[in-house]
């Protein structure tokens, strides 16, 4: 079975955000990029399937700039056995990006396709639903186990409430959460192999695909700043704050 | 020009999410529908004929809509959102599995996690985890769009007349996915993201024993109980009580943070709230730049002595 793995470069998430003082956007020079981490997690996940002897093929997929091609690398690090970048330094919204992975599983035609639950740089949260969408297949999404069968995928999803459990017919789309699984920590001996693992670089246009922004930013701002707040120096002091000052107990 | 609400429930009730929906959606012009997907849900039916400035309720009840998931529901929608300029959910996990693939259906973008309605056509979303705000304008004939809760206030107003039913005898099976089963964390606390009041706890707590001092103090002040995302990871708490950029949003008038050292996708969740109270036994936790009072003290001597005061 062929899995699809979604893999978006964004900033890191440790890094502290900054956004410019012409309300174009962020601050992105010198700045640490990594793999999304919930497509960390995307990708681990398709390399125990394949350690597990249910999968016997990963291609890892980012769409962007040249630069994209270092969070392929760690991909393959991982143990995904090919990659595929679609080259664009266009800014590539959710509905577009569905659109390219639609047309790469029509190419691959794969059982899965994984991908994180959310970039953690725009938090749309849409991608893994709308490629479901178009491609009118089941979806899982937010999910927190999966296990895969012949003709099925059970899974378990994280909602507000607490835990859902499906079974999807495959093929399927699986969008994963945070407590899907711990994503390994690359080893020197496999970014070494990573190296000699092939990425085709396909040029966006060439796909003859509407990729346009159907959503214009028209600026980014700072949120606004919470006023600095005191230190007290016991309980009996933060009990008399909260109900004589802020009058929230009573 | 009008607008459709989907109306978020679990077949017994309406969920109070949409009530802050219902305030977005008055804040756009044109009339209000709202569409009922379920199963032998009467109970909900009739709470949506009583929601203020309804126009008219529709409703599909049918068995293969029980569990209302995504692979039939979003084609219901879609069929029905042809005739609106808006079509809104929460965006609560149930309105982020669904509108997505909706808006997919017809080939249409989305705006998702809405803090504020600008224009017809322009809105607020938070990026980076809170850290950024971008100001979008969508371009598309219809406007998907899901609502944060925290950031409209709740319209629980009812009106006099109840709205009048319209039904949808259409019925779309589902052969792509089937519900097995579902686990719920049973609570007889304020739901989380409409509590008053909200403590949360962390990787300070230890251990999930420990943990239930969170509880204690929750149940003894009438709030929710929250987690970080470590501590739910770590198992001291359920994963529906995450709060943060990849849980849940809450902005109580108070929130309490226990153990919590305060990392940026931790505040994306809780950073709105009136007022925030920070207990760490670290000066230099980072919760306290937000804090309006923090408390640096070991937690365990501090939440015994925050209880026995309470209990006074
Ligand atoms: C993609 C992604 C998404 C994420 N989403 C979320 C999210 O939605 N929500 C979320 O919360 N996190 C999220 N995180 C994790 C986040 O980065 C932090 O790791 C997490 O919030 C830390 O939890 P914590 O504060 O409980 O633990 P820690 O950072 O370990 O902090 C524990 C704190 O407890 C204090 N402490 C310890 N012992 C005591 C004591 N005896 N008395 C008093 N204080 C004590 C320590 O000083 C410390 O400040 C996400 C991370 C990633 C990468
Ligand atoms: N440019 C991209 N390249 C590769 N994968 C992407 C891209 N954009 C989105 N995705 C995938 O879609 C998921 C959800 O993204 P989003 O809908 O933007 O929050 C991500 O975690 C990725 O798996």
């Amino acid at each position: 079975m062929k899995v699809l793995v979604a893999t978006k470069r964004v900033i890191d998430y440790t890094v502290r955000i900054r956004v410019k003082s012409d309300e174009t956007g962020v601050e992105t020079s010198n700045i640490k990029m990594s793999m999304n981490p919930f497509d960390e997690i995307a990708v681990e996940e398709a390399v125990k399937l394949k350690e597990q002897g249910k999968v016997t093929e990963i291609v890892a997929i980012s769409i962007g700039d040249k630069t994209c091609q270092e969070t392929l690398r760690v991909a393959l690090a991982m143990g995904a056995d090919r990659a595929i970048l679609i080259e664009t330094t266009e800014n590539i919204q959710p509905l577009a990006a569905a659109k390219i992975l639609q047309n790469l599983v029509k190419r691959e035609t794969p059982q899965l396709v994984l991908l994180g639950k959310q970039a953690i740089d725009s938090d749309h949260n849409q991608t893994g639903q709308m490629l479901a969408g178009l491609l009118n297949w089941a979806q899982g999404t937010f999910v927190s186990k999966i296990e895969l069968k012949d003709t099925i995928v059970d899974v378990t999803r994280e909602i507000d409430g607490g835990l859902q459990m499906l079974s999807l017919q495959l093929p399927a789309v699986i969008t994963t959460d945070l407590r899907l699984n711990q994503p390994r920590y690359l080893s020197l001996p496999n970014i070494m192999q990573a190296k000699r693992k092939p990425i085709e670089i396909i040029p966006l246009d060439t796909l003859l695909l509407d990729t346009t922004s159907r959503l214009h930013i028209l600026k980014i701002t700072p949120p606004e700043k919470r006023h600095t707040g005191i230190k007290v120096a016991n309980v009996k002091e933060l009990i008399d704050k909260l109900k004589k000052e802020a009058q929230v107990i009573t | 020009m009008s607008i459709l609400i989907i109306a978020e429930h679990d077949n017994q009730a309406l969920k109070p999410c949409n009530w802050h929906t219902l305030t977005a959606a008055q804040q756009l012009t044109g009339d209000i529908d709202i569409l009922v997907i379920g199963y032998q849900c009467e109970a909900v039916i009739t709470s949506a004929q009583k929601l203020k400035k309804i126009r008219q309720v529709f409703v599909a009840d049918a068995k293969a809509y029980e569990h209302q998931l995504p692979e039939n529901t979003a084609q219901l929608i879609a069929d029905l959102a042809k005739n609106y300029q808006y079509v809104l959910m929460a965006a609560t996990t149930f309105g982020k599995n669904i509108l997505p693939r909706t808006a997919a259906l017809l080939e249409s973008a989305i705006v998702t996690d809405i803090t504020k309605i600008i224009s017809t056509d322009t809105f607020l979303r938070p990026i980076y985890a809170g850290n950024a705000f971008a100001t979008v304008q969508n371009k598309e004939s219809i406007q998907f769009l899901t609502i944060r809760s925290t950031a409209f206030k709740a319209e629980t107003a009812s009106s006099t007349s109840l709205a009048p039913i319209k039904i949808i005898d259409t019925i779309i099976l589902n052969i792509l996915s089937k519900f097995i089963n579902q686990i719920l964390t049973i609570s007889t606390r304020p739901e989380l993201t409409n509590a008053r009041i909200v403590i949360s706890g962390g990787r300070g707590l230890k251990n999930a024993e420990n943990f239930k001092i969170i509880e204690e103090l929750a149940d003894l002040l009438g709030g929710a109980v929250g987690a970080s995302r470590a501590a739910v990871d770590a198992g001291f708490a359920p994963n529906d009580y995450q709060v943060g950029q990849t849980g849940k949003v809450v902005a109580p008038d108070l929130y309490i943070a226990i153990g919590i050292s305060g990392a940026i996708q931790h505040l994306a969740g809780m950073k709105d709230s009136k007022i925030i109270v920070a207990i760490n036994n670290d000066p230099d936790a980072p919760i306290f730049e937000i804090a309006d009072y923090g408390l640096v003290e070991d937690l365990f001597t501090a939440t015994s002595e925050l209880l026995a005061e309470l209990k006074k």
